[in-house]
């Protein structure tokens, strides 16, 4: 059981004497294995609000609590997968998995079979003795996911994490991620701009607002997806074709249309 | 190739001036002398040692508190970068002790050490202290930030962030920094021995002023130069295949 709770959340920066508020009134719940994508313009705060759970930030004011615990800092229980990758150069693709772990205090023979595992899992065998640059960026990216899932963390926090992959890459990358989801599911926190990942991966869509950053609706995926039977489809633009995944998209796409011109008049 | 001409230049200069008959040889001997009297020295001893015997003493005195500087310097960088409150413990020391110049250690390094191998090493520490410290603090600063919070969201401790994430990370900027130690640790090594002690390179250009050896004298500064250089090339190999290594 894990589930991530956002109570009243509000956040403000200073900069240059100027204080601005970058998220407000934030009240959000991601269940226990839950997929909840948050989509919104740059600048809306969805980055932070990771960054809140990962404890790599903290709230202004209200609070944001794991199991009911507040968070103090990070910890190996919610594993981070960031846009820009975030492997050590001077570490090979192994000894990359091998620091969460080794972190964990997990023993060498466990240790290897988890890395082994993982690599199979994400198409990675082979590579275990490559170092990050002589890997492409899709390649890199699985092995940050198989660096975070190796961990069995409670809690998969991904920030962007195919915004910095070239389109084809990131459809196998997409396909992956909910083959993985499916066999470990995860509470699982997704940052993207990209609606159509966001509606074709999660179980909820939570659409942002800018300046300050709010929630402007909830909209749920999972109950059309079932109803729809999306999941018989393997590959994703058989999914992207179905009347019923076009029309949530356009639906998320309106509400992300709205939310610009209110803001406008607002500031 | 410009290069070329100018050292060519400078021997034709400095053998034209010698061989004028304007100084006495005793105080400007000519190039060739100076090299002659070099390679004397290598087989003859003069103070108690042949060239390479002072050499030798030079360089383990230069080894020993070179070492001891990296071994200490570069730890203390790191661990400065990461941990805020040794920072502001150290910092004001350091700062005010940068200023105290390596031959300003020497009368309290001889009363303290003695002229044997503690002194001498306090002030080669004393000189090539400041760089190794200073690089691998600006190193462990300089680190992408993604990284340290990836460490961190995986779980990793404070020391073993300076470890295996600062440390690998700054690796460049500590190897420029050694470098930078050990010329300055060279220097003033030379300086500590014209004082202090009773062997090495310093020593036997001292005792050739006694004497007014002229040309020890000078072939003692040649020896330095070629060994300066020696010690940075060597340093400069070890920079290239640190940054060859630097998987980014």
């Amino acid at each position: 059981m894990s589930h991530i709770v956002f109570d009243k959340v509000g956040r403000s920066f200073s900069r240059g004497g100027e204080t601005f508020e970058a998220l407000r009134d934030i009240d959000l719940e991601v269940c226990d294995r839950e997929f909840v994508a948050v989509v919104g313009p740059s600048g809306c705060g969805k980055t932070t609000l990771l960054r809140m759970v990962a404890g790599l930030e903290f709230p202004s004011c209200g609070s944001v609590r794991v199991d009911e615990r507040e968070i103090t800092g990070p910890g190996p229980d919610r594993a981070v997968v960031f846009q820009a990758f975030a492997l050590f150069p001077w570490k090979t693709v192994s000894e990359n998995i091998a620091f969460g772990l080794r972190c964990k205090g997990i023993a060498a023979p466990e240790r290897q079979e988890r890395i082994a595992r993982y690599l199979e899992l994400m198409g990675l065998s082979g590579y275990e003795k490559a170092y990050p640059h002589q890997l492409s960026g899709g390649m890199q990216q699985r092995v940050a996911i198989a660096r975070s899932y190796a961990l069995d963390p409670d809690v998969l926090l991904m920030d962007e994490p195919f915004g910095a992959l070239d389109a084809q890459t990131r459809v196998v990358m997409q396909e992956e991620l909910i083959r993985l989801s499916r066999a470990n599911p995860r509470t699982v926190l997704f940052i993207t701009h990209a609606v159509e990942e966001a509606v074709y991966l999660a179980d909820r869509v939570v659409v942002m607002s800018r300046r300050p950053g709010s929630i402007a609706e909830i909209v749920d995926v999972r109950a059309v997806r079932e109803q729809e039977g999306w999941a018989g489809h393997d590959r994703i633009e058989e999914v992207m074709d179905q009347p019923s995944f076009v029309k949530l998209r356009s639906h998320v796409w309106r509400l992300l249309r709205d939310s610009v011109p209110d803001l406008r008049k607002a500031a | 190739m410009l290069s070329v001409i100018g050292v060519f230049a400078f021997f034709a200069f400095w053998h034209g001036l010698a061989s004028s008959g304007w100084f006495p040889p005793r105080y400007l001997p000519s190039p060739v002398t100076v090299v002659r009297t070099l390679l004397q020295l290598a087989t003859t001893p003069y103070s108690g040692a042949t060239l390479w015997g002072h050499l030798g003493a030079s360089l383990v005195r230069f080894g020993v508190g070179f070492l001891f500087a990296a071994a200490v310097g570069i730890p203390l960088g790191l661990l400065m970068g990461w941990y805020r409150w040794l920072d502001d413990i150290v910092s004001p020391f350091f700062e005010a002790l940068r200023f105290v110049a390596p031959i300003a250690w020497v009368p309290f390094a001889g009363l303290w050490f003695g002229t044997g191998i503690g002194g001498p090493t306090l002030i080669i520490f004393s000189g090539a202290f400041a760089p190794c410290l200073i690089n691998s603090y600006r190193g462990a600063k300089f680190v992408d930030k993604r990284l340290v919070e990836a460490a961190r969201t995986l779980g990793a401790s404070g020391p073993r962030i300076v470890a295996e994430v600062l440390l690998p990370a700054s690796i460049p900027s500590i190897v420029a920094g050694l470098r930078v130690s050990a010329g300055i640790a060279w220097q003033s090594l030379i300086g500590a021995e014209l004082i202090v002690v009773a062997s090495g390179i310093g020593y036997l250009m001292v005792q050739a002023q006694l004497n007014v050896e002229t040309p020890i004298v000078m072939a003692g500064m040649v020896a330095i130069g070629v060994v300066g250089v020696a010690i940075d090339l060597l340093l400069r190999l070890l920079e290239r295949f640190a940054q060859r290594h630097r998987r980014l």
